[in-house]
Order: C-alpha cells, then sequence, then structure tokens
C-alpha cells in the first residue's frame, strides 16, 4: 500500500520545496531519490541536510544540477563545488552546528518550540538570536525546523514502512522522518511484516508514508 | 619522528584508561594509533558511533561503517550504533571525556578558532562547536605555527571563534601549554627546542612553569 518507484517518489517533490535529506557524508543518503530528482530536473529546492555529500555522491549530485537554492547544513568540506556556489552567490548556504541541527529537526518533529543549547554563544552563531538563562546558565534559542518532504534511506524496510539501518547510516534519518510533512524511505531491502523483530525498529512505520525499493547496499 | 607524529603521541600520554574519546578528522585521528595495548578507550565519532575501532581496509571494508570523515573504520566487539540526536547529547551532555581537535588559532582565555577563515575556507563547523563546549576536556593538537610562519596561539583570538575559553591544553611540536584562568602556562618543551624559541614563536604571553619538563 505503501510501495512507489524512485520516479513517482520525483514526482511527489515540486520546485521550490523544502526537502530534508538523510545521511552522513551519503553514507545513509538514499542515493536512487537523489538521482530521480535530478531526472526530474527539479528546481529552487531549499535542503536540510547535515552536508552535501561526497564530489561523486548523495546531495552534492542535486547540487551539481542546479536543484537547491537553499541549504541549512553542518559542513560542506567534502564537496569544493557547494562552497563556490556560496561563494558565487548562487546558493544561500546557513551553517548550523551539527548538534544543534540534529536537536531543531528533532524539535520540529516533535511538537516542541525549540531547544535551548550552550553550543554556538559567544560566536556568530548566536547572532540574532535569543540567549535565556536558566539556573544561572545561558543558553541560545534554537527554532525547530520542519520540511514538505523527508527524503531517507532504510536498511530494512518491513511493509509498513518501519525502519532498521545498519551502521552508522542511521545518522539523521530518524529525526527527519518526524519532521516533514511527507515522508519517503528508500528501501534496500524491504521484508514482509514481522521481518524486523520489533526491538530493533528504529523508525516506527507510522512516521513513512511511502517505501521505494531498488536503493544499492 | 615527524612534527605530527610527535604532536599525537605527546597527545596519546593524556589517555587514561575507559574514556570515552571523541578524535578530530586530520591529525587528531592519528592518536588512535598510540592508545597503549593495556589500555581500554571508547572512540566516540559524531556520526553515530561508539566503539569505533580502525581504519578498515578490503579484507574488513563495510560499506555501512564510516567515521565523520567518510572513511570506513571497523567496529570493535561491543560497538553501539545511534542517531545525531543521542550521539549529540553524548557530546553536549558532558559523556565524552576527552576531545582532540586542530585549530587554527588558541587564545589566553582557551578560545579557540578552528572552523572558517572568512571569504577564503568555510567548510562549516560540523561538530566542533558542540564538542567543544560539551565534553569535559579539550586538547588541542596542532603546529606551533601556521605555514607563513604566522604564529597562532595568540593573545585574542582574530578569526570567527568556534567557542569561547573551552581549551584546556594546547600541544604542539615544540611544547605542552595548559591553560589557567590566569593565562598560557607552559609545562614542557620539545627536546628539539628552547624556551627562548618557544615564546619568540607564540605571541600571547607564556607563564614558563617552575617544574617545565622536555618531551
Amino acid at each position: 500500500m505503501k510501495r512507489m518507484t524512485a520516479e513517482q517518489a520525483a514526482g511527489k517533490i515540486e520546485d521550490g520545496m523544502t526537502v530534508m535529506i538523510g545521511g552522513f557524508m551519503s553514507c545513509g543518503t538514499p542515493e536512487i531519490l537523489m538521482d530521480a530528482l535530478v531526472e526530474k530536473g527539479v528546481k529552487d529546492l531549499t535542503v536540510i541536510s547535515n552536508d552535501t555529500g561526497t564530489p561523486d555522491t548523495g546531495i552534492c549530485k542535486l547540487v551539481a544540477a542546479g536543484a537547491v537554492k537553499k541549504l541549512i547544513a553542518s559542513h560542506i568540506g567534502l564537496t569544493p563545488l557547494t562552497g563556490q556556489l556560496m561563494s558565487e552567490g548562487k546558493l544561500d548556504v546557513t551553517l548550523v552546528p551539527q548538534g544543534t541541527l540534529a536537536e531543531r529537526i528533532r524539535a520540529g518533529g516533535a511538537g516542541l518550540g525549540g531547544v535551548l543549547t550552550p553550543t554556538g554563544l559567544g560566536t556568530d552563531v548566536a547572532i540574532g538570536k535569543e540567549i535565556v538563562s536558566i539556573d544561572g546558565r545561558e543558553y541560545l534559542l534554537e527554532k525547530p525546523l520542519r520540511a514538505d518532504v523527508a527524503l531517507l534511506r532504510g536498511s530494512i524496510v518491513d511493509e509498513d514502512g518501519n525502519i532498521f539501518y545498519r551502521g552508522t547510516t542511521r545518522n539523521f534519518n530518524p529525526l527527519m522522518a518526524t519532521a516533514a510533512d511527507l515522508v519517503i524511505a528508500a528501501a534496500e531491502e524491504i521484508v514482509p511484516l514481522g521481518g524486523i523483530q520489533g526491538e530493533n525498529i528504529v523508525t516506527p512505520g507510522i512516521f513513512v508514508d511511502y517505501i521505494v525499493e531498488g536503493e544499492p547496499a | 619522528m615527524n612534527e605530527r607524529e610527535k604532536i599525537v603521541k605527546r597527545v596519546a600520554q593524556e589517555l587514561e584508561d575507559g574514556m570515552v574519546v571523541n578524535l578530530g578528522i586530520g591529525m587528531p585521528t592519528m592518536v588512535g594509533n598510540f592508545i597503549p595495548e593495556d589500555m581500554r578507550i571508547i572512540l566516540q565519532s559524531e556520526n553515530g558511533m561508539l566503539g569505533m575501532g580502525e581504519l578498515a581496509d578490503e579484507s574488513n571494508s563495510d560499506c555501512n561503517i564510516v567515521n565523520a570523515g567518510s572513511k570506513h573504520v571497523t567496529a570493535n566487539i561491543g560497538a553501539c550504533f545511534f542517531d545525531s540526536a543521542t550521539s549529540f547529547g553524548i557530546i553536549r551532555g558532558g559523556h565524552v571525556d576527552l576531545t582532540v581537535l586542530g585549530a587554527l588559532q588558541v587564545d589566553s582565555s582557551g578560545s579557540l578558532a578552528s572552523h572558517i577563515i572568512p571569504k577564503k575556507m568555510v567548510p562549516g563547523m560540523g561538530g566542533a562547536m558542540d564538542l567543544v563546549t560539551g565534553s569535559k576536556r579539550v586538547i588541542i593538537a596542532m603546529t606551533h605555527t601556521a605555514k607563513n610562519g604566522a604564529p597562532k596561539i595568540l593573545e585574542s583570538i582574530t578569526l570567527p571563534a568556534t567557542a569561547i575559553s573551552k581549551v584546556d591544553m594546547i600541544v604542539t611540536e615544540l611544547a605542552v601549554i595548559e591553560v589557567t584562568p590566569k593565562g598560557l602556562l607552559l609545562i614542557e618543551i620539545s627536546e628539539d627546542t628552547t624556551v627562548e624559541q618557544v615564546l619568540q614563536k607564540t605571541e600571547a604571553p607564556l607563564v614558563v612553569s617552575s617544574g617545565l619538563k622536555t618531551f
């Protein structure tokens, strides 16, 4: 009931949408969905992700295709192209501390009005943000992040969309699953209900709207 | 022994049995090569792993297990994996005993700049701001001066700050410096150098410890 092809998934993503994409330097990024978006020629996306992958993989494919207008990420050092477009004024990049990015997405999915973090106090990250004092300690108020669509990568996904992640492919995927209006998971392997032991399910299927088969291992 | 090896071997002497340690990308990662055999150190990788092993080779590489620099690594027995919010809860929540990272500049108050040279190098802070903010102890492993000879240990950093007053110790190829409330204390110098040379290559005022040692 929830299955679709990568092409159908790309069809759900319209120009100008805000899209969260899982992965850490492409480990845990749904490559088949990146390829499908490039194929479709989508434009003006706002992408929320940890990074833009590597020069040949992951989100850098979207950057290279000119699909991204705005990026909210923690690190772009592995993809010189992203930095180049940023310095040429062709890509609007907001850099966020990695732990703050994770918590802002978690807050967006958990119904919270934001998070208070000491990270970034006294740095450029604090510019324009409210400082809140709790029991004599100062924190930055960081607001929640949400997206129109989240694109995830699961190692094993069952027919209800319950997800198990292998190794370090997990990273931002379970957080993003909670923080978007539409959630699409590319699966390395799809199994029947019961194929993943309940205790090993990291992302409950209720967060996932569609499953796409065929993500390469 | 080259400069980098000298630095990381000295940093490794700060390890204690049972510590949870995060090693930054580049030179700090090499500290992992000098963990004493009788010591158990749990390496944390901010992309979501505790119990990280060595860099993997063709025989033991698993495409699902990488470090924060995107390199394939092995998982030690008992290693575990988690999402980025848990990973940074571990980091920000004070559950990492020691973080070792590089820096472009460090100053007398222990503030550091490591993540940006405006208009030149803008890679983003990644996990660095959280790591230096939340870890119980922060050691900077870096060359004493920049490639052009410019001092990196300053009275006040001039590049955008990564964190304010969070550094505990600076280890370079020439010196080991402790950050104290009264400023920087020179506690060790390399056996290849002199106090005068270290002072000359350091812009920040240094107090020379009465118990100065060599390494």
